[in-house]
């Protein structure tokens, strides 16, 4: 790899320069002129550009690594994608939610592409220090944006509560690249994979005094597996799976709902990204330590955050213990992969149970952005403020019941495609006790979805002189329509998504 | 095309429904109405399809009437396939009329947000009429789970005093049973890849493939439950009760009438086909399950005093023979199983009908409030005096055509069980004749005594509605024939395909 950077390098990496001018020109717009409106406008356009550009990107640009630290290719693409899709839609959600608040509400927006930048980088690091740079621009501009204030003390509690979790979680993934680091000598996801399968080859590389420590591959796989737990619990922190996942019901019950929309998809999309990409570089699978403990993970994250979805009667804890038990699902094409007979199909699994994800998850919580547009000290997030929205709103309710329906995985939603994967590669896996689980789960899960259902079909006038602004309403539109457009017919997205799972299994 | 047109007819007649409700409150009815009778019209050609016309598969003459295939998702070999077959036909028939009842029923009863009624009760039929008709598994599910969703509806809205209740436990049984249909379709794929190297979830090309016998019973059984749950089969009924008793009474009349059936269609068409030698090995407890469910079903129909919970109960009961005829698996019996359930479809259809009249009439369903009925309104005393008498088994209507069969052809596989089975015929008589005694006969209760005055007797809509009933059941049970004639191409062929690979006990004469 050469030093310097050539022409078509600055090519591959051309979204991360839009993305960073679109953020720059945000900064100084908002300094001239303080304008809600025209600050998102911005902003959107900014994100429709970016994505213009990364689909250019991943049409023209042949794959290649950009720096040891940055990589570009359809995986990291098809997430960077994803990743702007949602943030674009969040920003018209969150033009109407502060439209009636007031105050500064400006640096909301700029905040949003800073974590979006982050989002991005996550998706194409291929180096532990680009993961670090992408999880902590993330994760920073997510403190603010929890804790933005919109509203009273709930979100700042809220923030806290994220602040010391997420610094915590931070050290523990930093503790544990410092194990990989000290046996492999590296930081790239590549060279770490080289040191993993011939443990021999880089005693040279391996530093100072741990070098005398290693003696043999034995204690070099010890060394492999703390560190690769210590990342593993850190990332279980940020993608809120069980036993790490206390902190999300509080904290997506506090932040403002476009920050809560946003903490649910880009970043945990994000770090599933690395994580995915790293397991399958340095084939952590081979690690039946670890699988077992993802294997308890995955099944503790479907039972408990389902069960405790039930008890919940307020709609953002709700879609947090949900997502809990989501998250749990994902996990379990996450352990699909490791055989490698079943890789590919378990990426593409994962990677279509992630779009569905994306697009049901944003589309539940611009319902609450639309819904929570009064200054209060707490968005309108109770089960009962939702009373009769199918009569007073039916748009509105169609929406959410789409979206709900979708989580629970009927079809004619992309939901039931995501789940379907996951019932498809648990079978060929035959990871048969995980499988009970989903199903299980999936039932508990229909429970709850269908009483927020049944609670919009009351007759009730709760919901009267709600009004759907443009923005949201539209946004909202666009992806009911690509839930059931490709709920349908998924076909496009499957050959794209498979053949994307082709090149990184 | 005709099925084609047919699902678009329902889909887009339901949202023209729901639409109309804009301009004005009775359209939707209309407009639902008209759209029943439009798929009725473009059916009944296929009705007069003759054998000679069938359908060429692969060269060799087949049962089909119609058959599209069109890739949907080529990564997994997953098409739109749909095919019509004699039994298909004869039930997407049934689903259409008792569409058109349904509609008829809720005609004056439903006048909270009309529009959106007769948009979910059109996407149920939709969704059955796909289940009939899909040939591709993926395809089967996708309907399989889509009709429950506007009957969940149909239920959580317009459904009576336990309505939250009653849809939660409809949607959490008939869903969970679902997904283990699912898993067992997905391994039946996968299983199929591992062995042919090809994704496919096409009918015709995982039928008479010869599983490791093992996990062909593991699979059956995901199929088996997901059906028999639907069916439903004792002991999995208790969401029936439920859900019948608190649904409105056009709901009521489509979960009955289709929804029940298509769960003995999925044993007909899957579970037995693709599972042949597994379903002989349960043969035996599923018919036991068929003789359990017609006992217990009769045993708690004579203990309820709420007419609709009555009717549904008694629903168990005739399931059960239709689950016993499925599994003694005799030509004889087969024919008596389909002959039931559309027996079945029209008798309960109406009695929900009448169960929906009196509750809209007295505000009640206890029976021990009624009493005396008949006096004011004596022709709705004769007219449910014909289906009490059609639902226990008078020869002569559609219904005894169906048992008769049954316990015929499931008396060459198992006397005992047959013989247990005849019980629930006098069971039914029992129960049948009490309810019409408590409710039509008898001293005139308080009720009809407080309200003589405004108790209008059956108006020309109910009669619209019920004498094509009648008149079916008689049809029926006096020339059965051209049913017979439609499905038997259609049975024989499964017969065949079936008994040549195993050895059913029911192939011996």
């Amino acid at each position: 790899m050469t030093t310097g950077l050539t022409g078509t390098d600055l090519l591959a990496l051309s979204p991360f320069i839009t993305l960073t001018g679109v953020i720059l020109v945000l900064m100084m717009a908002i300094a001239f002129a303080r304008h809600l409106g025209l600050t998102c406008l911005i902003a959107a356009l900014g994100l429709l550009v970016t994505l213009a550009n990364i689909l250019w990107v991943a049409i023209f640009v042949d794959p290649q690594l950009v720096t040891p630290l940055i990589i570009v290719d359809p995986y990291a693409l098809l997430f960077s994608g994803l990743i702007v899709i949602a943030s674009f839609f969040i920003c018209l959600l969150a033009y109407n939610y502060h439209q009636q608040r007031g105050g500064h509400q400006e640096e909301f927006t700029l905040l949003l592409l800073l974590a979006t930048l982050g989002g991005v980088t996550l998706a194409h690091s291929a180096h532990f220090g680009s993961f670090i740079l992408g999880l902590e621009l993330l994760g920073i501009s997510l403190y603010a944006m929890i804790s933005y204030p919109t509203q009273g003390l709930l979100s700042l509690e809220a923030a806290l509560k994220y602040l010391i979790l997420s610094g915590v979680s931070s050290a523990f993934i930093l503790f544990g690249i410092a194990f990989l680091f000290a046996t492999t000598g590296t930081l790239s996801f590549a060279e770490m994979a080289d040191a993993n399968i011939n443990p021999t080859a880089v005693q040279g590389g391996v530093q100072g005094g741990v070098q005398g420590s290693v003696q043999g591959s034995e204690s070099l796989r010890l060394y492999m597996l703390i560190g690769g737990s210590m990342i593993l619990a850190g990332v279980g922190f940020k993608l809120s799976l069980v036993p790490f996942h206390m902190w999300t019901p509080d904290v997506y019950e506090g932040a403002p709902a476009p920050t809560t929309a946003f903490l649910a998809t880009v970043s945990k999309g994000g770090i599933f990204a690395v994580l995915l990409r790293f397991f399958v570089s340095v084939d952590g699978y081979q690690y039946q330590t670890i699988l077992d403990g993802l294997f308890w993970v995955a099944l503790l994250s479907i039972f408990l955050g389902n069960l405790l979805a039930v008890m919940q009667s307020n709609i953002k804890r709700l879609l947090a213990y949900s997502s809990i038990a989501h998250l749990g699902y994902l996990m379990v094409a996450f352990l699909a992969a490791a055989e490698i007979g079943g890789r590919q199909l378990a990426i593409e699994a994962s990677l279509v149970f992630l779009i569905a994800y994306f697009t049901t998850t944003v589309g539940a919580f611009g319902v609450v952005c639309i819904m929570s547009r009064k200054l209060a000290a707490r968005d309108t997030d109770q089960l009962p403020d939702y009373e009769g929205l199918f009569w007073n709103r039916p748009l509105l309710a169609a929406f959410f019941a789409a979206m709900l329906l979708s989580l629970a995985g009927i079809p004619l939603t992309l939901g039931f495609i995501g789940k379907f994967y996951i019932f498809a590669v648990a079978v060929d896996s035959e990871l048969w006790a995980l499988l009970v689980a989903v199903i299980i789960g999936s039932a508990i899960g229909l429970f709850y979805y269908l009483r927020v259902i049944f609670t919009m079909t009351k007759r009730s006038s709760v919901t009267e002189g709600i009004a759907i602004p443009k923005a949201g309403g539209w946004s909202l539109v666009a992806v009911t329509l690509i839930l059931i457009g490709l709920g349908v017919y998924p076909a496009p997205v499957i050959e794209w998504v498979s053949a994307i799972a082709r090149t990184i299994s | 095309m005709t099925m084609i047109t047919i699902m678009a007819i329902l889909f887009l007649g339901g949202i023209a429904a729901w639409l109309s409700d804009r301009w004005h409150q009775d359209l939707p009815r209309w407009v639902s109405l008209l759209s029943c009778l439009l798929a009725g019209v473009v059916l009944t050609p296929m009705l007069f399809v003759q054998p000679e016309q069938m359908l060429l598969l692969d060269g060799v003459s087949s049962t089909w009437l119609e058959y599209v295939n069109y890739q949907w998702i080529p990564r997994f070999g997953i098409a739109f396939i749909f095919a019509m077959d004699g039994l298909g036909l004869l039930m997407v028939a049934l689903t259409i009329f008792l569409g058109f009842v349904a509609v008829i029923s809720s005609w004056d009863e439903i006048t909270f947000r009309t529009g959106f009624f007769q948009f979910n009760l059109m996407w149920t039929l939709a969704g059955v009429v796909g289940v009939f008709i899909s040939l591709d598994l993926f395809l089967f599910f996708f309907f399989w789970e889509i009709m429950l969703i506007p009957m969940y509806l149909l239920i959580a809205i317009w459904g009576h005093e336990n309505k939250s209740y009653a849809s939660m436990k409809f949607f959490l049984f008939t869903q969970a049973s679902g997904m283990l249909l699912l898993v067992a379709i997905l391994a039946l794929v996968l299983a199929n890849a591992e062995e042919t190297g090809i994704y496919t979830f096409n009918y015709f090309m995982l039928l008479g493939h010869a599983l490791d016998s093992d996990l062909a019973y593991l699979l059956m059984w995901g199929f088996f439950l997901a059906f028999v749950v639907k069916l439903p089969g004792f002991p999995f009924h208790p969401w029936l009760p439920d859900a019948h008793t608190q649904a409105p009474t056009a709901a009521s009349v489509l979960l009955a009438g289709i929804l029940l059936k298509t769960g003995a269609y999925g044993l007909i068409r899957f579970t037995v086909p693709l599972f042949p030698e597994a379903a002989v090995r349960i043969a035996d407890f599923a018919m036991l399950l068929g003789v359990l469910g017609i006992l217990y079903g009769a045993l708690l129909a004579f203990a309820q005093a709420d007419f609709k919970r009555l009717v549904a109960y008694s629903s168990v009961s005739h399931m059960g023979f239709v689950l016993l005829g499925i599994y003694a698996w005799t030509e004889l019996s087969i024919q008596g199983a389909v002959m039931q359930m559309v027996a079945h479809g029209l008798s309960t259809a109406a009695l929900f009908m009448i169960a929906g009249a009196l509750q809209h009439r007295l505000h009640t369903r206890d029976m021990t409030a009624m009493g005396g009925l008949w006096q004011a309104m004596p022709r709705m005393g004769a007219i449910t005096m014909f289906f009490i008498i059609a639902s226990l088994g008078m020869p002569g209507l559609g219904n005894f055509v169906g048992e008769f069969l049954v316990l015929l052809g499931a008396f060459q596989v198992n006397k005992l069980m047959t013989i247990a089975a005849t019980l629930g015929l006098v069971a039914g008589a029992v129960y049948a004749l009490i309810a019409m005694q408590r409710v039509f006969q008898g001293e005139p209760g308080d009720l009809l005594n407080a309200k003589r005055q405004d108790l209008p007797d059956f108006g020309m809509k109910e009669l619209l509605a019920m004498i094509p009933l009648m008149l079916g059941l008689l049809w029926l049970g006096v020339y059965p024939q051209p049913v017979f004639d439609l499905v038997d191409p259609v049975l024989a062929s499964l017969y065949e395909l079936t008994t040549n690979q195993t050895n059913w006990v029911g192939s011996d004469p």
